[in-house]
């Protein structure tokens, strides 16, 4: 018996010790499979010192669920890349569920005896724990469009989310001065769950890269309050890392988007800007065909593709591949620059372009793009659009002012597909679209796209005959 | 009792801290794959609803940790099927310059 304790204290370091590789080697690409295979070994090393525990009587029901939760895994491991958000909040659900249930498991073995300290981190984990839970299963709908993506919007919003928090927050407080209250906790976890639903109400589509990350970290932090229950470090550690990795990644997009972070935090996020937007009427644009697009982009030197999430609505990346291979057959020097929040979570337009088979080390995140644009012949902008506003830059009375954008007025001729000219989700106009430089190319992306890779293929033809 | 949450509290500050240096460097290229990890990673609760399932101290507790043990085993195999999936296809240029 003691020897199987120290065996499983020594797989549980191991698997720390993995769990740290694994994401280190994830800071390259060249490196990061390995990342994966280390988080693998961990993983079964912890899951087998676990077998081990003593306690453990019986293994049918840990059997059954375990290949109950490999048959269901399977399928989510296999979604599409343009899916990949959802199976992602998905996921954060039901890591929130796990914890929230072993959590409530928990409190109903040990009451009416538990520690106050125990009792503060089980609150902790539970409530965190519920929010998550139906937080994500909100972000997931309203990915998958199951739910409308429309963020909604009341008077008092805030204060009725923060009323929630605060009731939850009081009675977590009764039950820690005395555990025995068992008919309080219920009530803890349906505000909780409660609570988690009304957070993501107010939340819009474009928002989506801010909350995932957002409900990643709170996914971290009741797995690692869980460890402090159960008294796992591995536990601890894991949460842990997913905790900051999920704080990272929600400072990263709530920069991104020019918001701060307590703004963030209390998920005041999503509203409709709709104040700047009727300024202009009819102002001229100027627009060419395909024909045209093509001639421009074969005789440029430097292009940088901008990508938005239009472009993967738009199902356009296989036509986009193409159009590179095209240029740079011609010797057209073609780069990505790839604004944080383009996408619909953190890194998401990198998954979809290397997914087109475009190398990475041709996508280029804004801080690298952007000293690139005054040199650069053509820009071509798809499916974005707040994103390459210049009023961010300059305009002080903008909604967007003083969101960091890639600049892509500064390159010497701006395209931009476009559909129609009614504004973006935000509701704000981009002044680029009035700019002597810029060109619009109106119609479906991938149409589009496709057009100009024929008339580049089309041209070539006729120049080899 | 004590003396073991104060290591526990340790070990979070320390696991914290590494966490923000280590994910600091993850290229924001992949961002996304490192989501899908951590949240794979994260599932190792699963190790505690094992117990809770496997104790069978009560019939409330067994079925909580064996639907907690699907939930997390799901993100295991999940997780890790779809990181190295994304993985798989980041590929340098095949003659890199510049």
């Amino acid at each position: 018996m003691i020897a199987s304790e120290h065996l499983i204290e020594i797989t549980s370091l191991i698997a720390t010790a993995l769990f740290i590789l694994s994401l280190k080697w994830l800071s390259s690409p060249a490196t990061a499979r390995r990342g994966v295979w280390a988080g693998e070994i961990g993983m079964v090393l912890a899951i087998a010192g676990t077998l081990l525990h003593h306690g453990i009587v019986d293994y049918k029901w840990i059997a059954i669920a375990l290949v109950l939760g490999a048959i269901i895994g399977v399928p989510l491991g296999n979604v599409a890349m343009t899916a990949v958000p959802q199976r992602t909040a998905l996921s954060h659900a039901f890591g929130a569920l796990c914890v929230t249930l072993v959590g409530t498991a928990e409190f109903y073995l040990r009451t009416p005896e538990v520690p106050r300290f125990t009792m503060s981190v089980l609150s902790l984990e539970v409530i965190l724990g519920s929010l998550t839970f139906t937080g994500s299963l909100m972000a997931a709908g309203k990915l998958q469009e199951v739910l409308p993506q429309r963020p909604i919007t009341y008077k008092g919003q805030n204060v009725v989310n923060l009323g929630m928090l605060a009731v939850a927050i009081i009675i977590a407080v009764l039950l820690v001065l005395d555990p025995g209250r068992t008919a309080l906790y219920p009530v803890m976890i349906a505000i909780s769950l409660a609570f988690g639903v009304m957070l993501i109400i107010p939340i819009g589509g474009a928002d989506m890269p801010t909350v995932i990350s957002l409900l990643n970290s709170y996914a971290g932090l009741s797995a690692a309050a869980m460890g402090f229950v159960l008294d796992s470090k591995l536990l601890i550690v894991a949460g842990a890392l997913d905790g900051a990795s999920g704080f990272i990644l929600s400072v990263n997009m709530s920069k991104a988007m020019n918001r701060s972070f307590t703004n963030v935090l209390f998920g005041a996020f999503g509203q409709v800007q709709t104040t700047a937007a009727a300024t202009q009427e009819a102002r001229p644009v100027r627009s060419a065909t395909a024909e045209e697009a093509a001639a421009i982009l074969s005789a440029a030197n430097r292009v940088v593709v901008v990508p938005g999430y239009g472009m993967a609505v738009a199902q356009a990346q296989h036509r986009v591949r193409e159009l590179y291979d095209a240029l740079t057959k011609r010797g057209v020097d073609v780069k990505f620059g790839i604004h944080p929040v383009a996408g619909r979570m953190p890194g998401h337009m990198n998954v979809l372009l290397a997914e087109a088979d475009i190398p990475y080390d041709k996508l280029l995140d804004m801080d690298d793009a952007n000293p690139d644009f005054p040199q650069t012949d053509v820009a071509l902008v798809i499916g974005a659009n707040d994103v390459t506003n210049p009023a961010a830059r300059n305009d002080a009375s903008s909604p967007i002012h003083g969101m960091p954008i890639l600049d892509v007025d500064k390159a010497r001729t701006v395209m931009v597909i476009k559909r129609s000219m009614s504004p973006g989700f935000a509701g704000i106009d981009n002044p680029l679209y009035y700019l002597d430089n810029t060109l619009m190319l109106f119609g479906d992306a991938k149409a589009f796209v496709g057009g100009i890779v024929r008339e580049l293929s089309g041209a070539s033809a006729a120049h080899g005959s | 009792m004590k003396v073991d949450l104060i290591t526990s509290l340790y070990v979070f500050m320390l696991a914290a801290f590494i966490g923000f240096e280590v994910i600091r460097r993850v290229s924001p290229l992949l961002h996304t794959p490192l989501m899908s990890l951590t949240n794979a990673l994260d599932a190792i609760a699963v190790v505690g609803a094992i117990i809770i399932a496997g104790e069978r101290k009560t019939n409330m507790s067994t079925i909580l940790g064996t639907i907690a043990i699907v939930a997390a085993t799901s993100n295991v195999v999940g997780g890790f099927i779809i990181t190295d999936r994304m993985l798989k296809m980041f590929k340098a240029s095949k003659a890199p310059k510049q």
